[in-house]
């Protein structure tokens, strides 16, 4: 052993993503933990909130991923209230909810997981990044990503009032009508979402799957946990992302559940762990038995790769064509590699256009019948979306007045935090030997938590989407030898 | 040679919304950073906090701080950008009053672990155990930060310029601000950003308003069909317009929803969530006190009504009871 060399000295450590790595007397790694260092209380805070509010209230959990908090709490209140949307409500939540699927998957696609592969793994951080990206693409291609999410984040603000933390949803319905005018407009941008979600799907081809190196390295078993899998599924049991049951299948790919969000507490509990404060949710029926992959482990994961998996095939044509291709590629269902989660929201983003397509073009969504009032007693509700990270659980009880007396929230990247924990050891463990941390080995482990596109603003209900990162590394006597900070 | 002036942007509890709205300036982003020098922005470059100390103090021309201030390493690091910075600009409600993570004043440290980690009904049986600052591990030790009871607005923190208001701000003000700045064109110092009248101003519903509004009655807004062509107000859904900031171009109207006041009051009001209730006692047409009690059953909420985005900011800041600092 060197002597501790301490880097970027470093006491104050709130508001940071950490992980920390601890080494044996040979520099190879015993354990890497990750770590999430806040909690907002969100759940406290909206007790005695009027439920109506909801929606607007959680939105600000998450300012990534606002539209898949709003819609999970109209949802809720939908059961809390015991109304039933009109068909033409129910459209306009989904399209709403496609589109945002679909400018948000882009948005990592090019902006947080992106560079990872088209600048690649190693490169110098400061290449590492959109700039990088566009850099190595070209400046139209950039253009074109801004102007994509541009018209489509229009569509949110016509219909929710705003993009970010939009105001469009309430208990049986909607807030604002599709006009004809606005279908013929909405028909022309789901065209033209379409060809850029097939321009996404391209680019992904030619940087990585042509790539014989990346095929290898998401195929790696540094990067493979064989977990169970949670997704949304219609009655088909294709995956859908506003509404279904919740399946889940075990690591060969058989059906172990399939429940409606009402009945998650017979199948999720929480456990909790000392040194971070997010929960770890995992299957009940299986139990709590530590951070271990495998058939009898309770384990489970959420988001694109698992939501694939937890699927038998996809409701729309081309992304069911990438769908067989998927499979194919990595060797058979499900898939376990983690890295796969970034070609599996390639898919969902063909998915999410080719789903806008057909409910801009239905005539239905034009019907000004967009809400139901609600005449029941509120009592207790349940709503769940699939958001973009994974499965999101809204539940609500509430007095006779509708004032709300307690909230239970359980969001995507909790689903994933046994996972991500696992998935940042392992990776830790393939990639340090004799002690030797670089900056390009360290990104090859933050490469695993990336995958699963982590909010941790959600998790905690307290950070923002793009994580401030702490790395400590500890000797075995247990001093700190190295540290290494990212801001974001 | 000046150079460019030099911004930095910083997000402290915050949702990541005023990030994501920067981003939304869409092309007008690349005309940002064409015109200035960006010196510190966390979610996208990769400059760190020493780039910062190794500035002259003063050395940065703006600062963009958004989210409130919950935790020591916030605090200490609004008071390293106020002090490399010409000018700090609270960035968005949670920074401008607190912002809705700000209703966490109404609860204390004790009373979310107690929620979170015990009494949620998710949570494994006998499987409660709580996150502490200092851990054992089989390896070795690891440490958690604390969390503080009390979240504070920026200026109650540090000295602050100007106010960008809004949760999030929109494009357009976002965009004029950093023009002003450009041009060396600012106001007096603590001026809002945004309009300086109420919302109804640029409402266009505003021509269905009453000239004198008297309200008999008062609707909450997922138990009515409300007319999109109609003042809210007019139709007895609280819509906090008279009493909230312009500057929005009344999204949220446009959206069929009625205002919920996130641009803050005007520049003569001190309380936002005191100016909205005065304002709904002066519209209710009502004499008798049990009609009053009656009309005020459709807010069964005042302080998450009327204080939604202000509360660490009000004269009372917090519920009784919870400590300044956990």
């Amino acid at each position: 052993m060197a002597d501790p060399v301490v880097i970027n000295p470093i006491t104050r450590l709130e508001g940071h993503g950490k992980i920390t790595i601890f080494l044996d007397g040979k520099g190879e790694v015993s354990r890497a933990y990750f770590q999430v260092p806040e909690l907002r209380g969100f759940e406290n805070f909206l007790v005695g909130r009027q439920a109506e509010d909801a929606p607007q209230i959680t939105s600000r959990i998450c300012g990534v991923c606002p539209t898949a908090h709003h819609t999970a709490a109209s949802k809720a209140l939908d059961d809390l209230f015991k109304v039933d949307p009109p068909p033409a409500a129910k459209m306009i939540r989904e399209m709403l909810y496609s589109v945002f699927m679909l400018e948000d998957h882009a948005l990592h696609l090019f902006f947080l997981g992106g560079p990872d592969f088209v600048v690649g793994p190693t490169a110098p951080k400061a290449e590492r990044n959109v700039l990088g990206v566009i850099q190595k693409a070209g400046l139209e291609i950039g253009k074109r990503v801004i102007a994509m999410r541009k018209e489509l984040r229009g569509i949110l603000t016509e219909l929710g009032g705003k993009t970010i933390h939009p105001v469009f949803g309430l208990p049986g319905g909607v807030a604002k009508a599709v006009t004809p005018e606005m279908q013929t407009r909405f028909k022309e941008t789901a065209t033209r979402a379409l060809e850029f979600a097939q321009f996404c799907e391209k680019l992904f081809e030619d940087v990585v799957l042509e790539n014989p190196a990346y095929v290898k390295m998401i195929m790696s078993d540094a990067y493979t946990h064989r977990t169970h899998y949670m997704g949304l599924v219609d009655s088909q049991l294709h995956e859908n992302f506003y509404d279904g049951q919740l399946r889940v299948v075990n690591p060969t790919g058989a059906e172990v559940a399939r429940f409606p969000a009402q009945q998650y507490l017979d199948y999720i509990a929480e456990h909790s762990e000392p040194w971070t404060y997010v929960k770890f949710p995992f299957l009940k029926k299986i139990g709590w038995k530590g951070f271990v992959d495998g058939e009898d482990s309770g384990v489970y994961s959420v988001a694109p790769l698992a939501r694939l998996n937890a699927c038998s095939g996809m409701a729309t044509p081309r992304a069911s064509w990438l769908y067989e291709k998927y499979f194919e590629t990595l060797g058979g269902k499900p898939v376990h590699h983690t890295l796969a989660n970034h070609w599996a929201r390639v898919i969902e983003i063909v998915y999410a256009a080719e789903r806008l397509q057909e409910l801009a073009h239905d005539p239905g969504i034009v019907d000004p019948d967009i809400r139901t009032l609600p005449t029941e007693t509120p009592k207790e509700g349940i709503g769940v979306v699939e958001a973009p990270r994974g499965v999101l659980i809204h539940h609500y009880t509430s007095d006779e007045r509708g004032v709300l007396t307690s909230a239970n929230l359980i969001v995507a990247t909790q689903h994933n935090a046994a996972r991500i924990a696992m998935s940042v050891d392992k990776a830790a463990r393939s990639m340090i030997h004799k002690g030797v941390v670089d900056d390009g080995i360290l990104n090859q482990v933050e490469m695993a938590f990336r995958a699963y596109d982590p909010c941790h603003a959600c998790a905690t209900h307290s950070l923002p989407g793009h994580m401030p990162l702490l790395l400590q590394i500890h000797g075995p006597d247990g001093r700190v030898v190295r540290e290494i900070r990212q801001d974001g | 040679m000046a150079g460019k002036p030099k911004v930095a942007f910083y997000w402290c509890a915050s949702c990541g919304g005023c990030e994501e709205a920067v981003v939304d300036l869409a092309e007008g982003v690349l005309d940002v950073v064409a015109a200035v020098d960006i010196v510190f922005w966390p979610v996208a470059l990769d400059f760190k906090v020493t780039d910062v100390e190794a500035l002259p103090d003063g050395g940065i021309t703006v600062s963009f701080i958004n989210g409130a201030v919950r935790l020591s390493e916030q605090e200490d690091m609004v008071r390293l950008l106020r002090r490399k910075s010409k000018y700090v600009i609270a960035f968005g409600s949670c920074s401008h009053l607190g912002g809705i993570p700000g209703l966490a004043n109404l609860w204390d440290r004790r009373s979310i672990f107690e929620w979170y980690y015990h009494k949620a009904p998710s949570v494994a049986d006998g499987g409660s155990q709580e996150p502490r600052e200092r851990v054992e591990v089989p390896e070795g030790t690891l440490e958690l930060p604390a969390f503080w009871d009390v979240v504070k607005s920026l200026d109650q923190v540090i000295d602050v310029d100007y106010y960008l208001p809004g949760c999030p701000p929109t494009p357009k003000l976002i965009g004029n601000a950093v023009t002003a700045l450009l041009k060396g064109e600012l106001p007096p110092k603590g001026a809002v950003l945004a309009g300086t009248r109420a919302l109804c101003h640029e409402c266009p519903l505003n021509e269905t308003k009453p000239e004198k509004l008297l309200i008999k009655e008062l609707k909450r807004v997922h138990l009515t069909k409300v007319d999109p062509e109609k003042c809210l107000l007019a139709q007895g859904v609280l819509c906090l317009g008279p009493v909230t900031r312009g500057g929005c171009e009344a999204l949220c109207v446009k959206g069929a929803m009625p205002c919920t006041g996130c641009f803050g009051p005007t520049d003569e009001v001190r309380d936002q969530g005191a100016k909205g209730i005065s304002y709904l006692a002066s519209i209710l047409d009502f004499d008798d006190e049990a009609d009053i009690r009656r009309a005020m059953e459709a807010v069964p909420d005042p302080v998450g009504t009327f204080y939604r985005y202000a509360l660490p900011r009000s004269i009372l800041m917090r519920s009784r009871g919870v400590k300044a600092h956990g």
